[in-house]
């Protein structure tokens, strides 16, 4: 056991938890375990079933409930004389401000996605307390400690963003099953079943855009009187046989690539057949309803031939405008239900057999189009265990011993968990170095909105924006602003930067602050005319802010979720993806060995990746993203950037 | 292996790691039988991971009665009088452990595990020892190698900031993917005694000081007659003598065992949780790919000491089943 002082160090402490999920059950097990009796946790999530085969603290009974709540309830039964204060709220609120965090004397964080990360990093930073970052999936897990000024901080190395993929790719070229995913989620199912005021790409085309948006309006709503059988049909023909053979009549397009095939209904599915479809289940509740309950298909991991999921299709569109007519209009694709995901996944197979793509199962289409992270109790128990090894270190400012551990798949020179010594900030890192960034955009086209959305929110993660030139505030978000300035803020969110009551122009600088992270910077504006509207799309190009090129050739799709990144794919997934995990590792390893990342390894200023994530619904073509909402990377943060540092 | 398909419900719930391990292997554990004799908290951890991965049954041998020492490192036991007055340890886990996942059976087994003969190892595909003298799990070790059914054996110890865990899956074939193809592999691993009978000139230089340190000990409680886990800081002078002693029979210097090293595992008997929660990880992998068939498993030892923070593998066996 621990040795008297670590005893008292440890009994004295409090620590602030972020996150009760996979790592957080583990960690607040094992931290109680340990002796820690002053444990605050934060975590905005209820209990789902498809937690409960490692957050070992909930039960099926549990479902619906706050997990940090049910959490503490959980651990308190084999520790009922500590202290463990839940808070079920969104970690980004205001009132964990810096303040909050000075309260504690370690934060350990386990959560899922990079935007709270980075939000938990800069309250650190401004409090001044020792931040314990962590991650896992499947079998890969790590462990990092940040100190401010002795250790990186969080954000010092560069996190991938997530996978984009180019409009035309999505709309017209897929070569991948990811491809026609995207286009079934964010383009079929959206403009079927969402909001029907959203933009929408499903119609594009590099040629014929004389065939007018009003003619492609009519193709999509149901008409009046009409069958919700020939409505169904009717839709299928139009995006698998009608616009395909509109793409088809571009022949520049297919001069270097396998040529899609049309695909009617009547060749698939003769009338008659749709007319034994389903069984209706009789009093089934509008949320139970399931295409594959009624079409008797029951296994989720099989592969449906092009028949099944043209039935699929078509019963889903049915089953939606029958039974959940309520929500047409205002759905957004959701992986826990059941019937968008039977759409999406017969939709998208239905596409991908056009364009001679594998199919895929339900099982895996879920995973795709929901980011879903695959994950183990064991990798999360193993974790939390070195958590609290790093922290017990941190209490007792046991500096010189602080480590970040690497939980490894296959073993590296005999090690499964490997153990590197932490590296010193990074002197450009425009987070905890104060290094000021610098924006070329076209200071009479861009709009402080768009300045604000995309550079500001998207790109620094900072949530509750003060913009300023000099004394002069341009834009402040706060609850407690007079009536004439919140018309000010909003007018000028509208004008271009150059006609802004102070001009931002070129050579100014902007600071930039979010007061509840406490964290400032500067960015020095170049005006520049022209921009390539394929590699910068935004418009607008941000420098000394590092971030991970995205690696376009990729074959993997993000896992959002719980975990990390597709960098390194866990061991044999469902796809068959192959075991360049062994050897991504062993170029991991040689750049650990032994020796102390050196900052001239790391502050190479790389050029921010034009593809930066943007949403498809904006008027320039632009990138599509994958749903980055609640998922994110984990690992893959430092595994990317070693093994790319390692081809540099 | 029998087609029969998971249940909605096993679907529902193992979604996250049959997307790490598949369907198949899935199936192949829910149809498993795990022994686990010892129950102190690396191996409460174990237990845990296990019945969360959804083996078919969980059966539990460790007659102690519960006491308020047996509390701190295992989480399985509440601590209301209760829930534990007169019970013994099996019998407080495997209320905790059902709940975890009501698919599992969990059962305990009660008697002396050394007396029970050979064909009640048979039920199992797989039998975890902690808490055993060296005798125990040479014997226990025996009797899974006497059948013709393949039955893994691992031992499990965790002192303070270190634990060692040890593997047995005698002749053991799996296949996997390296890239497009499929390879047959096949590893054969000593028996405990085997191992630790190689001789220490015979190892690869740099082998983890641990792997000495834990057979000095467990050379010292064997000697003297003591329960697992009950030599201590008071032992030192023994404990130095004998390190002495073990390592003039092998040819080995003594700073191989270090002072510092002993020491610590003299002072902290009591299991750390931090470590057993690694290492009930690392056994809960292990025993979960060996089941399923899937994974490389690791061979031999796996030794963790907090103070480096290295989880490392150690292959200890003689020429023949050296890999």
């Amino acid at each position: 056991m621990a040795s008297q002082e670590q005893l008292s160090a440890i009994k004295r402490a409090k620590v602030l938890m972020v996150g009760a999920g996979g790592i957080g059950c583990e960690l607040l097990k094992t931290l109680a375990l340990s002796g820690f009796q002053d444990i605050h946790i934060i975590d905005m999530d209820t209990i789902e079933v498809s937690n409960l085969n490692r957050q070992f603290l909930f039960r099926q009974s549990h479902v619906g409930q706050s997990k940090a709540k049910v959490a503490r309830d959980a651990v308190l039964r084999f520790r009922p004389n500590i202290s463990i204060t839940p808070y079920h709220a969104n970690v980004k609120e205001s009132r964990f401000n810096v303040d909050f965090f000075k309260e504690f004397d370690v934060v350990l964080n386990g959560l899922d996605n990079l935007d709270a990360r980075r939000h938990v990093n800069r309250l650190c930073l401004a409090a001044g307390i020792p931040l314990v970052e962590s991650g896992t999936t499947g079998f890969l897990g790590q462990v990092t400690v940040h100190l401010k000024g002795k250790t990186e901080c969080y954000e010092c190395q560069p996190k991938p963003a997530p996978k984009t993929y180019p409009v035309c790719t999505i709309t017209s070229t897929p070569s991948k099953f990811v491809h026609c995913i995207v286009w079934a989620k964010d383009l079929l199912f959206a403009k079927l079943f969402g909001d029907k005021n959203q933009e929408n790409d499903l119609n594009v085309h590099s040629s014929d855009t004389a065939n007018s948006s009003e003619h492609s309006e009519d193709v999509f709503e149901c008409r009046k009187d009409e069958d919700i059988e020939r409505y169904g049909r009717r839709i299928y023909d139009h995006v698998f046989g009608h616009n395909i053979e509109v793409a088809l009549s571009n022949e520049e397009t297919w001069k270097n690539r396998n040529k899609p095939r049309p695909i009617y209904s009547k060749d698939v599915l003769p009338e008659e057949q749709t007319k034994e479809n389903g069984n209706e289940e009789k009093g089934c509740a509008a949320d139970d309803v399931s295409a594959m309950v009624s079409l008797s298909l029951k296994n989720p991991q099989d592969i449906w031939s092009l028949v099944e999921n043209s039935r699929v299709f078509l019963e889903a569109l049915r089953l939606f405008f029958l039974k959940r007519e309520k929500d047409i209009g205002n759905l957004t694709f959701d992986k826990d239900d059941q019937l968008a995901v039977e759409f999406v996944t017969a939709a998208a197979n239905i596409r991908a057999s056009s364009f001679g793509i594998p199919l895929h199962s339900l099982f895996e289409a879920k995973g795709i189009a929901g980011n879903i992270v695959h994950a183990v109790a064991t990798t999360n128990a193993i974790i939390a265990g070195l958590i609290v090894i790093e922290a017990i270190k941190v209490l007792q400012k046991d500096n010189n011993n602080y480590r970040m551990t690497y939980c490894l798949e296959h073993p590296s020179r005999k090690l499964l968990l490997m153990p590197v010594e932490p590296y010193e900030p990074n002197r450009s890192c425009y987070v905890c170095s104060e290094t000021p960034l610098s924006l070329e955009v076209n200071t009479q086209r861009c709009k402080l909105r768009d300045f604000v959305e995309k550079i500001i929110k998207a790109k620094l993660g900072m949530n509750f924006p003060l913009i300023m030139q000099g004394a002069s505030i341009l834009y402040e978000v706060g609850e407690d602003l007079e009536e004439d300035m919140v018309v000010i803020y909003a007018a000028n969110l509208e004008k271009a930067l150059s006609e802004l009551p102070s001009p931002v122009t070129s050579g100014s600088v902007l600071t930039v602050e979010d007061l509840q992270q406490e964290f400032s910077c500067s960015i020095n504006i170049k005006h520049r005319e022209e921009f390539d509207e394929e590699k910068e799309p935004d418009g607008m190009l941000l420098s000394g802010w590092v971030e991970a090129p995205v690696d376009k050739d990729n074959n993997k799709t993000i896992g959002n979720d719980e975990s990390t990144s597709n960098a390194l794919p866990s061991m044999e997934t469902l796809d068959g993806d192959k075991d360049d995990e062994i050897q991504e590792t062993s170029e991991v390893v040689e750049a650990f060995a032994g020796k102390k990342r050196k900052l001239s390894e790391v502050s190479e200023v790389t050029a921010p990746d034009p593809s930066g994530p943007s949403s498809i619904n904006q008027n320039k073509p632009e990138k599509l993203d994958i749903d980055d909402e609640d998922d994110e990377l984990i690992i893959s943060d430092d595994w990317e950037s070693f093994t790319k540092k390692k081809k540099l | 292996m029998d087609g029969e398909e998971l249940t909605e419900q096993e679907t529902a719930l193992y979604d996250r790691q049959i997307r790490v391990w598949g369907a198949d292997a899935q199936r192949r554990l829910s149809k498993s039988h795990i022994l686990v004799c010892g129950l102190k908290g690396t191996v409460a951890e174990f237990c845990k991971n296990i019945v969360l991965a959804g083996v078919g049954s969980v059966t539990l041998v460790d007659d102690r009665v519960v006491t308020d020492e047996s509390l701190p490192a295992n989480f399985l036991i509440l601590p209301h009088e209760n829930h534990y007055n007169g019970k013994t340890l099996a019998e407080v886990c495997c209320d905790s452990l059902k709940e975890f996942n009501p698919m599992v059976h969990v059962a305990v087994e009660t008697g002396d595990i050394s007396t029970f003969g050979v064909e009640f190892f048979e039920k199992f595909d797989a039998v975890i020892i902690s808490c055993c003298s060296l005798g125990k799990k040479k014997l226990i070790n025996q009797k899974c190698r006497k059948l013709s059914k393949r039955v893994a054996f691992y031992t499990v110890e965790c002192r303070g900031s270190c634990g060692e865990m040890f593997v047995d899956l005698q002749d053991y074939k799996y296949s996997k993917k390296k890239l497009e193809e499929t390879i047959e592999c096949q590893i054969e691993y000593p028996s405990f005694e085997e191992a630790i009978s190689v001789p220490w000139r015979a190892l690869p230089r740099r082998v983890s000081k641990l792997y000495f340190a834990m057979r000095v000990i467990e050379q010292f409680e064997d000697v003297e007659g003591r329960n697992p886990g009950e030599t201590s800081i008071a032992d030192r002078l023994g404990v130095l003598k004998l390190r002495k002693e073990l390592c003039e029979t092998n040819s080995l210097d003594e700073s191989q065992i270090p002072d510092a090293l002993l020491e610590r595992l003299l002072t902290d008997t009591r299991e750390f949780p931090p470590v057993c929660a690694i290492i009930g990880g690392i056994l809960g992998q292990e025993v979960i790919k060996a089941i399923s068939g899937k994974g490389d498993p690791l061979k031999n030892f796996f030794f963790f000491d907090a103070m480096d923070g290295k989880g490392l593998i150690e292959d200890i066996s003689g020429p023949s089943t050296r890999s």
